[in-house]
């Protein structure tokens, strides 16, 4: 080794691919189904908190209850912006090409909100309070975008 | 707590954007041996290691193992920490369990991030839940936007409030020589920066990070007879909200926010009346311009609604009546498994008057709190004092 010698910085470029298979579980299983093959959404109410959670789950996260199929019950499909923002810059990880609208819906009958895209607005006129409906993806395969999207009631 | 634990030493690397002068167990390396240095103390005498950071951020699973040449832990008993924006102060948990336990005297805490070397936006992403999450998920620009967003529609706080956050970060961190973003702007600048996302904006937003943080606690004896200026955990408050919130805040919601919960545990513990008056400083963890708003509220700084007006009035100023961040916070430094220690390491520099550049010098500072997210819901507190009178 020569110490008089710059011998710089070497770095070293790596890829990894993973694939991964999840299962949904019980309530998840009958949500997607449904949401697949009726266009249905459904969540999970809690007798015992007087709520109703989306996703559906199988434990109640507040009382520890045992949730089960004779919990689910349907909700929206119309809901409530509760808050949004507009993506404006452009990332690999993004789902979709900037700009888009996120927002967080409530929908009805529903104690907890859902993520999801709105489109089809005018981006001044996005405020939280507005209504929305859900528009259906045409070709759906059990997943949260068989939900393509929320669009404003009013332009309906 | 059980028995008394203090912060006996600690130490931080230079953080940057790009730290190509070492790899990441010798950036690890930079902070263990600034911590012992500054404790005089050597690694024979450390008897646990806890360890953490996000895990896949550098790419890496199980750096505690790859990365034990540089933290110390080789032969030594000890834990790997991974809980989000938490990491660091969760390490500093277990730190103190292990030492109020008795089971250990001295116990070395180091958290790190070398996100250059990563793809954290990607890794982030799985951090959605596969099924009703990742198909939609982003970076985490989005989330503190949605909270920005509801922040504004709640209280009518205007963009500006934000670009006043994001000046008075970066103002601060140009006193400080360990930040990573010493920037000499002005609201103008960050009202002009680049929009990510509605209404976050490129200077409202923590910058990605490389570096680590590194801390020693100890029981009361060896605290005594070894440190000079020791720091005591006084109380330590956890609190995880669910999942499906998305970590997203409705600013005005009835809804149980853990955030609020925590730091009413935190306070009912130590009895505090009004913590603006009670503690002398806050070290807040900070992602984006407008969670430091959002904390003033939950840690009851002010009333709801008024979180905005406290910055527009210069009160959370380094040389105001609340100083919150005078290191810069983790909007001028972001390395994620170090952040929130950092938070804890700067919150104890204050009490031991040994910040530097930008040691609050306006007030005597005898007591502290330091507050971690992870996500925006996951909570983490800890309250510092110089003296266990205080
Ligand atoms: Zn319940």
């Amino acid at each position: 080794m020569n110490p008089e010698h710059d011998y710089g910085t070497f770095e070293s470029d790596q890829r990894i691919v993973a694939h991964s298979r999840y299962f949904a579980g019980l309530m998840g299983s009958y949500f997607f189904v449904r949401l697949r093959d009726e266009q249905k959404i459904v969540g999970a109410r809690c007798e015992k908190c007087n709520k109703v959670f989306w996703p559906p789950r199988s434990t109640c996260g507040r009382c520890f209850s045992v949730l089960s199929l004779e919990n689910l019950t349907e909700i929206g499909p119309l809901g409530t912006l509760e808050t949004f923002t507009i993506v404006k810059y452009r990332e690999p990880v993004h789902p979709r090409k900037a700009p888009f609208v996120y927002g967080i819906i409530k929908l009805d009958g529903a104690d907890t909100s859902m993520v999801h895209f709105v489109d089809g607005v005018d981006f001044q006129k996005l405020a939280p309070g507005m209504r929305l409906r859900p528009v259906f993806a045409n070709k759906r395969n059990g997943n949260i975008l068989d939900i393509d999207h929320f669009e404003p009631l009013d332009s309906y | 707590m059980r028995k008394n634990v203090a912060i006996i030493g600690g130490g931080q690397t230079h953080h940057a954007a790009r730290r190509h002068d070492v790899n990441q167990v010798e950036l690890v390396n930079e902070a263990v041996r600034a911590a012992l240095a500054d404790a005089q103390m050597t690694i024979d005498e450390i008897d646990s290691v806890l360890f953490g950071n996000m895990e896949f951020f550098e790419g890496c699973h199980m750096t505690d193992c790859w990365l034990v040449d540089g933290s110390g832990a080789y032969g030594k008993p000890g834990l790997k920490i991974t809980t989000g924006g938490t990491v660091g102060a969760t390490i500093v948990g277990a730190g103190v369990h292990h030492v109020a336990s008795g089971l250990f005297n001295k116990a070395l805490c180091v958290g790190f991030e070398k996100q250059e070397e990563g793809d954290t936006g990607a890794i982030l992403s799985g951090v959605a839940h596969p099924l009703f999450g990742r198909s939609l998920a982003g970076a985490a620009v989005g989330y503190f936007a949605m909270m920005a967003t509801s922040y504004m529609a709640a209280w009518g706080a205007k963009e500006e409030h934000s670009a006043m956050v994001a000046v008075k970060a970066r103002q601060n961190a140009r006193k400080n020589e360990y930040a990573h973003l010493k920037l000499d702007i002005s609201i103008q600048d960050a009202l002009n920066s680049r929009m990510l996302s509605y209404p976050i904006r490129m200077l409202d937003m923590c910058p990605a990070s490389n570096g680590a943080c590194a801390m020693i606690l100890a029981d009361e004896k060896t605290a005594r007879d070894r440190c000079a200026k020791p720091v005591w955990i006084r109380a330590m408050d956890t609190a995880h909200n669910e999942q499906f919130e998305l970590d997203w805040r409705d600013v005005t919601t009835k809804k149980p926010i853990f955030s609020r919960v925590s730091a009413s545990r935190l306070y009912r513990k130590l009895g505090v009346d009004d913590p603006s008056k009670y503690f002398d400083v806050f070290e807040i963890y900070e992602p984006a311009t407008w969670a430091e708003m959002v904390w003033y509220e939950d840690l009851a700084l002010c009333r709801p609604g008024d979180g905005f007006k406290l910055v527009e009035n210069n009160m959370t100023a380094i040389d105001g009546p609340i100083p919150v961040n005078p290191s810069g916070g983790v909007l001028s430094t972001n390395c994620i498994g170090a952040s929130a220690m950092l938070r804890i390491w700067e919150a104890a520099l204050q009490i031991r008057g040994d910040a530097g550049g930008h040691q609050v010098v306006s007030k005597d500072i005898r007591r502290a709190l330091a507050t971690a997210y992870g996500g925006t819901n996951w909570t983490v507190l800890t309250a510092l004092s110089g003296t266990m009178d205080d």
